[in-house]
């Protein structure tokens, strides 16, 4: 136990250090949803977006639940790349001689995805603070949009860690992230609610696992815990279903890739 | 032998799909020995060290390393191992400490006993003033030693080198053939591969010359080339005696210490015990047919020599490949 804690810990520093290092790309990363989507978006869309049709007070803290959950998509779809750049310039088979468990390398990752996407989405309901949008839940309703956070980025980092342990090249790795990175933002209910969109596009979306967590974080920030805790409720168990088949479906390409 | 066997192979074989990687490979290494797995890229040379270091599981026969299974007992063997993989891989954010660092820990060795090692092994390759630098400031031949000093951190018994001076400039060459020497000194056992002939040849105790998959020549660079026999005297006939060449290769199968005697497109090549003696009888008998040399020289086999014989080709046949 000692040895795995001792293990994790010293492969969770190394993403930690690298971050430390790349100072410039954190702080874009950290910036940038923020900045292009609540910011710019949010206020551009401040009065085209019919309050009515929103339900919320403003088009900002309307897009408030959007933004956050975007964050842990794009995050979480982007969390196995540097796993695949391992495996391509062979420190993934340096990390493999050595006698740690597999799944130290797939954990230590995890946590630091995990930890990493928890601070924006803090950072990100700070700035709509700023906006004048404060969660109606309080602290609480914070901590579970925390945690409904990690439950959808965990399936979502063992999506992409599944993705890179199965491609050729991070060529083909970054086409499929780019491929699905914005249809899943604009086929949910991230910018605007599904009775307004065309109706298709609304079948489309409700089977989109962005929809599910946006509809329980958004009631947190928006409404009370009386309409929150159902829906709350309800995603906790499709998250745990969707993370069962991406952690399956992760483990199988991770087994297959290093053995 | 009578030395302890640290590395045991027997009818090794990887396929993957419908492609043979390695078939039927089987040697063993003695402890403390330096062994080089010789032969061209796409050999089978870096699937049999990654089987080795429990990376890459074999199809068929089995490895064992110090006595533990690869696969059974990959957890020992990794315990008791050290890896230099090809060139780059490492993590250009980090510093050469942090690499040490983070080796040290998936080793489980304590705080104490990690910068103890750091500082051995970076005094070692000779690397302590660039040790806080990330590595994206490292020459090519900084990025070694440091890929040496980490395979070398947990201390190894088997240390196991994938092409260790592949791209390098000569003088960072020679100075990790130092250092491969001081570990043989040292009494660990080194297994590498190499497509450099001559780096097995100044290396090497044994060398495994593998082909296609398969093991081609196994022994000592000088008993693979005493193994050839003889030295090599090559003639080059001048063009308009070219059709006296068929005289003159009987004429020198007939005397005395001449092993054989293989036709070129321009001349022959002569194998002989003594040159001393077979030079003079050569060129006495050419001179008898009218047969004039345009060239002649004669010189002792090299691994080159040994690993055509073995293989019927060169080990490159194009340009040597520059750092893939």
């Amino acid at each position: 136990m000692h040895d795995y804690l001792q293990e994790i810990g010293a492969l969770t520093m190394r993403w930690v250090r690298r971050l430390s290092r790349e100072k410039f790309s954190m702080l874009f990363t950290l910036v940038q949803p923020m900045l292009f989507w609540l910011i710019f978006f949010g206020n551009l869309f401040q009065r085209a977006a019919d309050t009515q049709v929103v339900q919320a007070p403003s088009y900002i803290s309307f897009l408030a639940a959007g933004v956050v959950v975007m964050t842990v998509l794009n995050n979480g779809l982007a969390g196995g790349v540097d796993l695949l750049f391992d495996k391509e310039n062979g420190f993934l088979e340096r990390l493999l001689s050595t006698p740690i468990h597999r799944t130290s390398i797939i954990l230590s990752r995890f946590l630091f995805v995990m930890t990493i996407t928890s601070c924006q989405v803090l950072v990100i309901l700070g700035v709509a603070a700023l906006f004048g949008v404060r969660p109606a839940t309080g602290l609480l309703g914070i901590a579970v949009i925390l945690f409904i956070g990690v439950l959808f980025g965990v399936g979502l980092t063992a999506l992409s860690m599944a993705m890179a342990f199965s491609v050729k090249s991070h060529g083909d790795f970054f086409s499929v992230l780019g491929f699905l990175s914005l249809p899943m933002i604009f086929l949910s209910s991230a910018l605007v609610p599904l009775a307004a969109m065309p109706s298709w596009m609304s079948v489309v979306a409700r089977f989109n696992p962005m929809t599910w967590a946006i509809d329980a974080v958004r009631p947190l920030i928006l409404a009370g815990w009386a309409e929150a805790l159902p829906r709350v409720g309800l995603v906790i168990v499709f998250m745990a279903v969707f993370d069962a088949l991406c952690l399956y479906g992760s483990a199988r390409a991770f087994r297959r890739s290093v053995g | 032998m009578d030395r302890a066997v640290a590395i045991e192979i027997s009818r090794l074989g990887k396929v993957y799909g419908r492609v043979t990687a390695i078939a039927d490979v089987s040697f063993q290494v003695s402890s403390g020995e330096v062994f080089g797995l010789l032969g061209p890229n796409g050999a089978g040379k870096t699937t049999t060290l990654r089987i080795l270091i429990t990376v890459l599981p074999p199809t068929s026969g089995q490895a064992t390393v110090l006595g533990y299974d690869v696969v059974r007992d990959a957890e020992r063997v990794r315990q008791s191992i050290g890896y230099v993989p090809q060139e780059r891989a490492v993590d250009r954010f980090l510093t050469g400490r942090e690499h040490l660092l983070l080796l040290g820990a998936l080793y489980h060795l304590s705080k104490e006993e990690i910068q103890r090692r750091i500082t051995e092994v970076l005094q070692l390759v000779d690397l302590e003033h660039k040790a806080d630098q990330p590595v994206r400031t490292y020459s090519g031949g900084m990025k070694r030693k440091l890929d040496l000093a980490c395979g070398l951190l947990p201390n190894p018994q088997v240390l196991f080198l994938d092409e260790p001076t592949l791209g390098l400039d000569v003088k960072s060459r020679l100075r990790i053939w130092d250092y491969i020497r001081h570990l043989k000194q040292r009494g660990i056992t080194v297994v590498m591969t190499t497509n450099y002939l001559d780096e097995a040849d100044q290396l090497c105790d044994r060398v495994a010359i593998i082909d296609g998959g398969r093991i081609r020549a196994l022994g000592s660079p000088a008993q693979l080339k005493v193994g050839l026999g003889g030295d090599i005297v090559a003639v080059t006939v001048e063009a308009a005696a070219m059709n006296r060449i068929e005289a003159l290769a009987a004429a020198v199968n007939a005397l005395p210490a001449i092993r054989s005697v293989t036709p070129k497109p321009n001349g022959l090549d002569i194998r002989v015990d003594s040159p001393e003696k077979a030079l003079p009888s050569v060129l006495e008998a050419a001179n008898r047919l009218g047969c004039r040399l345009e060239f002649i020289e004669y010189h002792r086999p090299t691994l080159e020599d040994v690993f055509v014989a073995h293989t019927g080709h060169a080990i490159r046949e194009e340009f040597p490949q520059s750092d893939e």
